[in-house]
């Protein structure tokens, strides 16, 4: 068997996803290529030939590849493909969004967000908005699968020494073209890739009191999240969404404050390792999975639990 | 311009699951069911370029059995102008359902086709994808924002680290996100004018689909429950158990 990665990077750093992809290759088993597409990712490519498991490196670096669009990308990975039995990318909205295309051109099936693998054919993943789990057994000739990365313990980053190989393939996409992109700057760690995670919801009211949960998130090194009532309510960006339809996350603390626990948001969040939720409504859901609750205005109690850490 | 739009019947949004004791499945007897939220985003806004003189006709469109026709007469009451059914076995797979709508696009020749991003029961945020690959053309996923002028589609994305806007040729597939647009009530007269709309009905084989699938579901099960936790009196309680019970913080 032979496995195909498509890393997930910004063109300077391979993002930690692509280590948990790596994880979930390993199980399978068999040689594991990473795919490498961009422009200018050369140090994109020399980081992922220095992760754990990895084989080769494909690099196919060139200017079309900069936005990595779907239809481009999808027929170098078709063109890529012979020999290959399982293609795998993670579940981020890069791969999401190009994943499926790759199968229709493959003329298979997907599977997406796989959180555990039984064997070579046989994969677990959540459906319902995680309220049921499902085991799925691919009979195509080549499975081609997200990757939801809070089910597998990343791979080391270091200690590999896979060969490089360059590409030489450049496929234009004519019919989609990029206009531009407003990425949110923070300071914080990475929403799902941090430790500990501080998530607000609309009891927080407006925008400007997210900015209570800040001194906490600094005190505690954590990722500040958000859920869809207060993303909608214009308090915070999109991209900080928790949920079914935001990001999956794991964390070893979230501290869920002003947040109801809509099965939406579970969704996202359940596996956390340790949920403690602030809330004045002592009838919330969230109350029903958190392992410690405290009924309380959050107004008052997130600056006290900023000045006890 | 013609606007096609695909839509789901899925089970309710506020409906907790149940799994069936065998573990074949979940349990849909006798569970609401409801537009997929992200179609009925879909519906809204091809309705809205209409209003806009952008679209001339808006066709939806839905993929299963008899029942489905409830939801498609709801997209009618929305604004839709006619709808097709094409009646299949519930649940074909993103795949299927991808070949099915391309024959539908391939007669129906329309614009632009508008999808959700993913249906809340199956959470697999496939077939908006696999339909632009099986008929080449370009995609935008996960929209926020779309503007169509002269035979190009702006349309921003949701991202990982924030929003992206590319540029489309029509005709092209987008898929929308939850922030596209707040979806309108359908009005008591709007529903009954949706029922003298027309509605077509064809068959899959009809089509020259076979929706056989290569993924079979081996078991459905529950997750792991949660257990409730404790409840604590104060701050400083909270801070001493999480540093000293569950040791998450130093």
């Amino acid at each position: 068997m032979s496995i195909l990665i498509i890393a997930e990077h910004d063109n300077a750093n391979l993002k930690p996803a692509t280590l948990n992809t790596l994880a979930a290759a390993t199980q399978i088993g068999g040689d594991v290529d990473l795919l490498v597409v961009g422009a200018n990712c050369q140090t994109v490519a020399e980081q992922a030939s220095k992760a754990e498991g990895v084989s080769r490196v494909l690099l196919a670096d060139n200017s079309v590849y900069e936005y990595q669009l779907a239809e481009n990308v999808s027929k170098l990975v078709v063109e890529l493909s012979e020999g290959y039995s399982h293609i795998l990318a993670p579940a981020t909205t890069t791969g999401k969004n190009m994943l499926p295309r790759v199968a229709a051109l493959l003329d298979v099936a997907q599977l997406s967000d796989v959180i555990k693998v039984e064997s070579a054919d046989t994969f677990v993943r959540p459906i319902y908005a995680g309220n049921a789990i499902a085991t799925v057994q691919s009979n195509d000739t080549v499975k081609v699968i997200t990757i939801r990365a809070t089910g597998f313990d990343p791979v080391s980053a270091e200690g590999g020494s896979a060969e490089l190989v360059t590409l030489s393939q450049v496929i234009a996409s004519d019919k989609s073209r990029f206009v531009g992109e407003e990425l949110a700057e923070s300071d914080r760690p990475e929403l799902t890739a941090a430790n500990i995670i501080v998530s607000g919801g609309r009891g927080m009211g407006s925008g400007d009191n997210f900015k209570i949960l800040d001194g906490v998130a600094d005190k505690l090194g954590a990722a500040v999240g958000a859920s869809r009532a207060a993303v909608d309510a214009g308090f915070v960006p999109n991209d900080l969404q928790v949920g079914q339809t935001g990001k999956t996350v794991a964390p070893d603390l979230y501290v869920a404050v002003g947040i109801s626990g809509a099965i939406q948001h579970l969704a996202g969040m359940k596996d956390s390792k340790v949920i403690v939720a602030i809330n004045k409504d002592e009838e919330a859901p969230i109350f029903q999975i958190a392992d410690y609750g405290l009924v309380a205005d959050l107004f008052e109690a997130v600056p006290e639990l900023e000045s006890a850490l | 311009m013609k606007i096609l739009v695909a839509v789901k019947r899925v089970i309710d949004y506020n409906v907790k699951v149940r799994v069936k004791a065998d573990q074949s499945n979940v349990d849909l007897n006798n569970v609401k069911m409801a537009l997929n939220p992200f179609c009925e985003i879909a519906v809204e806004e091809a309705v809205r370029l209409k209003e806009q003189g952008v679209a001339t006709e808006v066709v939806v469109v839905s993929i299963g059995s008899k029942s489905c026709q409830e939801q498609l007469r709801n997209a009618l009451a929305l604004g839709c102008d006619r709808a097709i059914q094409v009646e299949s076995e519930d649940g074909p797979d993103s795949l299927s359902v991808a070949r099915i709508l391309a024959k539908v696009a391939e007669s129906e020749e329309p614009g632009l086709i508008l999808l959700g991003k993913q249906a809340i029961d199956s959470d697999n945020n496939q077939t908006g994808q696999m339909l632009a690959a099986l008929l080449d053309r370009p995609q935008a996923t996960f929209a926020s924002e779309i503007k169509v002028e002269d035979g190009k589609a702006s349309v921003t994305r949701e991202i990982d680290g924030g929003l992206q806007t590319l540029k489309l040729t029509l005709p092209a597939i987008v898929t929308t996100d939850l922030r596209l647009n707040e979806p309108r009530f359908a009005s008591l007269p709007n529903i009954m004018k949706a029922k003298r709309k027309p509605l077509e009905v064809k068959a899959a084989d009809e089509l020259g689909v076979n929706v056989s699938s290569n993924i079979a579901l081996v078991s459905v099960e529950e997750p792991a429950q949660r257990q409730a936790g404790i409840k604590v009196s104060s701050v400083d309680v909270l801070v001493e158990k999480l540093r000293n019970e569950a040791k998450v913080i130093a």
